[in-house]
């Protein structure tokens, strides 16, 4: 499967040119970019692995380009999604998320269906990755 | 009147005289006067009868949506009553529209119980919108005062919350209205959902008018609804979401429809505005204690806001939308079928998603309007929209909207999978080349084409639509244009 949470993964992956030109965009509106990488890309795990706190006083493409890549490269199997919060007020909150990095084989999500009376069903979305030993920490 | 520091005093005796007066003369048209920081004010459009001075008519508004009736009543003097009739304190002739001028009234803040956009409503819109003296009337805006927002919920879930919880950021989002809309049963209707979920839209959406009928009641909808729902989310990884209309014929009906909603899952349930505002509060509180996410469909406003000449203005419906507490809209798409001067729809949009709102006639707001802490609205931009008017769209409604392609997902020639990746498409690329600086009101066209060589759901949905669009003049206006001036 292709996980598509986040603005861009309908597209082809964006190159590292792209990515850099989102990053400025953010810097540009005055945002945080932070960088935060997971094994479990359930669509409610919130918490992601942060890659250090959001680089606040960070405010070239390039330094945030640096951290990207280390996350990348120390997480090669991970998906690795960049952030953009911003702390104005009426939002206070993230105002971009796109995903920079996904591992070689997704292994998706199980939809697991438990029937109760009046053909009502409730249902549960199983992350694969959580089946795997490795990732039951550090998820 | 006659305690009134440096006021004129006048002759009570006289002025209580059994028998009719005119109403400037019982004291509701007040030039002087300085409107106060909790005075709720409106401003109306005022179509006087041949004869009928606009002062007089002003006058007479402000006294038949407050105290006042036909003829002079003692009882007055019984009250505090300089303090409780609306003041009409200014008459503007409206530009370029010769017989109407626009009466701005001021309203005692005690004139209104706390939370209750009904009793705000029967007396700005009750019995004075057939008051014979007047041709016509339309309510154009009103400014509530800080102290009455914040005796309101406002939105249950808001902007910012509901995109934390669907786990959306950065773009609008996209829905699709099921179509056909009505006769569908529900094993059908359900495929619709999961197919339109799983191609790439974040939202699926009852119409208006299903709610439980012979074709398809409402349990059955609900159960395949979350079956597709949950399907989707488990392929893409993504939260989706069906909006769930619990519309009904009275409140335990809906109450009950909406706990079921809630029971399966679903993170969002919609009403119809027709249900009245008092259900509407009702839904909204609901909706607040479960964590639900509450779409208002505008079904029946075009009775009463389309025309300028009488009837309410949609920006004071969103107001009072606003403070009702739901968290969508509808409220116009500029480039689609439906209604919608695209100054007119900046107010209206502005009104549903800014903390502050300051005055700007050229877009039909007539006050500053804080907006006190109140949550934000999403608005809904619905009805005969498509893919290559993605540049367009994201132009004149930004970002904190949810497009709704019905048509131009369902209607897609290569299926509704196709229809709803093709809209997805033109969204991420059409934000993307925003944010790498492109000028997308331009380049749009070509940006579209660009990703249509690679994408061929978006090719086929260009090839089908290229040239639709619905250019007619608008009925609702602004009618103040900007003046080039040296300073």
């Amino acid at each position: 499967m292709r996980l598509t949470q986040g603005q861009f993964s309908f597209l082809p992956d964006l190159t590292d040119g792209e990515i850099t030109m989102q990053v400025q965009y953010a810097l540009d509106q005055g945002w945080a970019v932070a960088v935060e990488f997971t094994r479990d890309p359930h669509p409610r795990n919130t918490y992601w692995t942060m890659w250090g706190n959001p680089m606040f006083d960070l405010r070239d493409a390039k330094g945030v380009m640096m951290e990207i890549d280390a996350c990348r490269t120390a997480n090669p199997d991970q998906y690795v999604k960049v952030l953009a919060f911003d702390s104005s007020e009426g939002f206070e909150t993230v105002r971009m998320s796109y995903l920079v990095n996904r591992p070689a084989d997704e292994p998706g999500f199980e939809l697991v269906r438990a029937e109760g009376p009046g053909r009502r069903v409730d249902y549960t979305v199983r992350s694969h990755a959580t089946a795997r030993p490795e990732a039951r920490h550090g998820a | 009147m006659n305690h009134i520091a440096g006021k004129p005093t006048i002759d009570l005796k006289a002025r209580y005289a059994a028998g009719v007066l005119k109403y400037r003369q019982m004291g509701y048209w007040e030039p002087d006067y300085e409107p106060k920081d909790t005075d709720v004010l409106a401003v109306f459009r005022i179509t006087p009868q041949d004869g009928v001075e606009p002062e007089e008519a002003a006058a007479a508004v402000a006294g038949e949506s407050s105290t006042a009736t036909w003829t002079v009543v003692w009882t007055d003097r019984l009250t505090n009553c300089e303090k409780y009739r609306a003041k009409a304190y200014r008459v503007d002739p409206v530009p370029g529209t010769p017989g109407q001028w626009f009466a701005y009234i001021a309203y005692e803040l005690d004139l209104f119980e706390e939370g209750s956009i009904a009793n705000l409503t029967a007396s700005i819109i009750g019995n004075v919108f057939g008051f014979k003296p007047l041709k016509a009337l339309r309510l154009e805006d009103m400014r509530i005062p800080v102290a009455y927002l914040k005796t309101f919920q406002g939105p249950a879930t808001g902007i910012v919350v509901e995109r934390e919880r669907l786990n959306n950021f950065g773009r609008p989002l996209l829905g699709a209205t099921m179509k056909p809309k009505l006769g569908l049963s529900g094993r059908s209707y359900g495929r619709v959902v999961y197919e339109a979920l799983k191609g790439g839209l974040d939202f699926t959406k009852d119409d208006e008018n299903i709610n439980s009928q012979p074709f398809m009641h409402w349990r059955d909808r609900f159960l395949y609804c979350m079956e597709g729902v949950n399907r989707a989310m488990a392929e893409t990884g993504e939260i989706k979401g069906t909006y769930l209309n619990v519309t009904a014929a009275t409140m335990e009906d809906m109450y009950e429809r909406a706990e079921f909603a809630k029971e399966l899952g679903s993170v969002i349930v919609m009403i119809d505005l027709v249900i009245g505002y008092t259900a509407i509060q009702s839904m909204a509180k609901w909706a607040r204690r479960n964590d639900m996410i509450l779409h208002l469909h505008r079904a029946g406003h075009s009775t009463y806001t389309r025309q300028k000449s009488h009837g309410v203005s949609f920006r004071v419906i969103a107001k009072w939308m606003r403070m009702a507490g739901v968290d969508h809209i509808h409220a116009g798409t500029v480039v689609g079928k439906l209604e919608g001067d695209p100054n007119v729809i900046r107010g209206i949009y502005d009104t549903c998603r800014e903390t502050h709102v300051p005055q700007n006639l050229q877009h039909g707001i007539f006050f500053d309007q804080p907006w006190a802490g109140l949550k934000k609205v999403m608005p809904v931009a619905s009805g005969g929209i498509h893919a290559g008017q993605m540049h367009q769209l994201l132009t004149y409604l930004g970002e904190d909207v949810v497009l709704q392609f019905g048509g131009g997902t369902i209607g897609h020639p290569d299926g509704i999978q196709a229809g709803a990746t093709a809209n997805r498409v033109a969204l991420e690329v059409m934000v993307k080349a925003r944010n790498e600086g492109r000028d997308i009101w331009n380049e749009g066209p070509e940006i579209l084409r660009d990703a249509a060589r690679w994408c061929q759901p978006l090719r086929a949905a260009l090839d089908t639509w290229k040239d639709v669009t619905f250019d007619y003049a608008s009925t609702d206006s602004v009618d103040f244009v900007p003046t080039p001036t040296a300073a």
